[in-house]
């Protein structure tokens, strides 16, 4: 399956965290391909496992990326029909006045966010970014059908396709961390070809957006050897240093750092280098803010790694990426699991 | 359907060129005659040498940005064009120049912010159209400086009988006339869809000048403000409540003629409206009325919500009964039900 077109089936998909059901099932369908077997854990979490060639005390590589994205949820019906709502995740609410949402109530409908009217705001209050609770969803409906159709709870995301942009950019919502699944899949692809003794358990995570909950469920559950977590970073842009960021199209940025085991970072760059994959190093002085942080401590403690695709405007509609970042991506990872073997994991262990 | 095809197109003010082609196509074979001035705005008559003629105007032009210049990364900066809320503007998709190259609007993330930026609107210092290119050069092969950009939205149905989408102000009035004009009345009409009024009424008055008629019509969107936490009396307009006729506005005071035709033309045909609650900004009538020794000029509108920004909202009926109304008012005008004469009265 062409990656791109996978990718918009992805982001187009809802699947705000906690309710990532219908993401998860398009998810399913095209990773089950390219694995040995797939398994659903309680929380939600879906287990692509792919059987390595070694005969027997096979290692154990977890591969996690979230499936979940930021969204919206209905918290009350205003006099009019107007719908008042929460984020779930971090929302900037800056970045979600004037856009159309779908809203997925005993009906799935269309919406606008709508919010106080420009002209009847005075110049101070324009200055001022939106809150939350000055925002509402306008859905074209009187009071009474609004409360026959939509209930507190209800959730909403922002109407979005995805975007062709130049060369090999793409604009979407939930890039963050569908991106990453789409890595998931490439990688299992570029495995097909390649032998290797590890065991790979490709993992679509829940609930990231909300504290990592879901990858410390999924680590416990797999008891992996080297965890590696594949998310999005941010991509250079004017007004931020440049050693807080990575740049866009210049290949998977590689996190070094105390959330890093030390020789799963160096081993990552090693094998950039060996594939001439390109590359970029980001530092990250504590926990991450991605489900590395939640693998690293699961357990009695698990070996982890980070990749990251660049990536702008992170938790907004218009997430921007470069197609060959995820492919490279992709191949580093499944290049990094070709080279894993016992010897490699139980030097993992010893300082 | 023409009003979707309007709205979805692409005409800031100063580059109307695409709502002119699309309102050619559709209205070239109902008129006498065609023609465009040196402004670009775009005229269509029939009736010639009828006793009364009339001018019905809307302008095609909505609100937009303008490429002012390019960073070393290929992000491009804009200004606007028009008055649009900065606030509207950031992680829209938007398309760039003549050959629609597409782009969003971006911001720096809001993790990378301060937190005293957080506050802040995000406004258009801030804000860059990104094109998806790693270079200025490649930007540079894509569009030009001067190029101008257009919020992108489909137009698409929603709850009860609404449209979403964006730039009805004022393609809904460009609608209406189209389907005006293709019905025939005892009139010598001329229908005038005008250029740049998003930027100072820039355009109607040329046009007013050179049709010179007897009497004008303006349609335009106009903001319905009926939203949770605005108070009644700053409503403006109800979006559902029919066409809304205008008594004052910031360019424009309506004469008591044009005002009674509109009333009593929807009372007598059942046809529900509303007065125009508010008495902010300017529309083409302002300058329209003005042009020549004066032009009884009349200005009617359909509500609109979050009205310049990407994603607003109109009902359908409120577009049919406003065309309901046009339709009645056309004909009271050509059965003589209007005194458009200056009045001129003998004192010895």
């Amino acid at each position: 399956m062409d990656i791109k077109r996978f990718l918009k089936d992805i982001c187009e998909a809802p699947g705000v965290s906690g309710y990532e059901n219908h993401v998860g099932k398009v998810i399913k369908a095209a990773l089950c391909q390219y694995c040995d077997e797939v398994r659903q854990d309680k929380m939600g979490n879906i287990v692509f496992y792919k059987k390595g060639n070694g005969i027997s005390d096979r290692p154990r590589i977890l591969l996690a990326a979230h499936m979940d994205e930021i969204g919206l949820m209905v918290t009350k019906i205003e006099e009019g029909g107007f719908l008042r709502f929460t984020a779930v995740g971090g929302i900037d609410p800056r970045t979600i006045v004037g856009q159309e949402v779908i809203l997925y109530g005993k009906e799935t409908l269309a919406g606008v966010i709508g919010a106080k009217p420009p002209h009847l705001t005075d110049e101070e209050e324009r200055g001022k970014g939106h809150k939350l609770e000055d925002l509402h969803i306008d859905i074209c409906l009187p009071e009474e059908r609004v409360r026959k159709l939509v209930a507190p709870g209800d959730l909403a995301i922002i109407r979005r396709e995805l975007i062709e942009l130049a060369g090999n950019s793409v604009a979407a919502k939930a890039l963050d961390d569908r991106a990453g699944i789409a890595v998931l899949l490439t990688c299992l692809k570029e495995l097909e070809r390649l032998q290797h003794t590890a065991d790979v358990y490709a993992v679509a995570t829940v609930q990231e957006e909300v504290g990592v909950r879901g990858a410390a469920v999924a680590t416990y559950g797999i008891v992996p050897d080297i965890g590696i977590a594949v998310d999005v970073t941010h991509g250079e842009m004017p007004g931020v240093p440049d050693h807080e960021v990575s740049y866009i199209g210049k290949g998977p940025a590689l996190t070094l750092g105390p959330n890093i085991h030390p020789k799963v970072g160096k081993e990552l760059v090693r094998i950039a280098k060996e594939y001439r994959i390109p590359y970029q190093l980001e530092v990250t002085p504590g926990a991450t803010g991605t489900d590395a942080r939640a693998i690293q401590v699961t357990r009695g403690g698990i070996a982890t790694g980070l990749v990251s695709i660049p990536l702008r405007y992170m938790h907004t509609s218009v997430e921007l990426l470069d197609m060959d970042d995820i492919k490279q991506t992709g191949r580093l990872l499944a290049q990094f699991i070709a080279a894993v073997d016992r010897e490699s994991v139980e030097g993992l262990s010893c300082y | 359907m023409l009003l979707k095809r309007l709205t979805e197109a692409y005409g800031v003010s100063g580059d109307e060129g695409d709502i002119r082609h699309i309102l050619k196509e559709e209205l070239s074979s109902s008129a006498e005659e065609v023609y465009t001035d040196a402004l670009g705005n775009l005229f269509f008559r029939k009736g010639k040498g009828r006793s009364a003629k009339v001018m019905l105007a809307a302008h095609m032009d909505e609100v937009g940005l303008i490429v002012v210049g390019f960073e070393k990364s290929g992000l491009l900066r804009a200004h606007k064009v028009g008055s649009i809320d900065d606030r509207v503007l950031v992680s829209k998709p938007v398309v760039v120049g003549k050959n629609k190259v597409p782009g969003v609007i971006g911001a720096k993330a809001v993790h990378l912010q301060k937190p005293s930026e957080r506050k802040k609107a995000i406004d258009i210092d801030n804000l860059y159209i990104d094109l998806g290119v790693r270079s200025q050069d490649e930007a540079e092969k894509l569009v030009n400086l001067g190029d101008y950009v257009a919020l992108s939205t489909k137009t698409r149905e929603a709850g009860e009988n609404c449209l979403i989408g964006k730039a009805f102000d004022d393609r809904v009035g460009c609608f209406l006339l189209a389907e005006l004009f293709k019905e025939d009345f005892a009139l010598d009409v001329t229908v005038v869809f005008t250029v740049q009024e998003e930027i100072g009424l820039r355009g109607s008055g040329a046009a007013a000048y050179s049709v010179h008629p007897d009497m004008a019509i303006v349609v335009e969107g106009t903001s319905a403000s009926d939203v949770v936490g605005t108070k009644e009396a700053a409503h403006a307009t109800t979006l559902g409540g029919g066409p809304a006729i205008t008594l004052m506005d910031a360019s424009y005071i309506a004469p008591q003629k044009t005002i009674d035709l509109f009333v009593q033309t929807a009372e007598k045909l059942g046809i529900p409206y509303q007065f125009r609650r508010s008495t902010t900004s300017g529309t083409d009538a302002g300058k329209i009325s003005q042009t020549h020794s004066g032009i009884l000029t009349g200005l009617v509108s359909v509500p609109c919500r979050y009205i310049h920004s990407p994603a607003s909202i109109v009902n359908l009926d409120d577009v049919q009964n406003t065309l309901r109304l046009l339709k009645g008012v056309l004909n009271v005008i050509a059965e003589g039900g209007i005194s458009i004469e200056a009045a001129t009265e003998k004192v010895k």
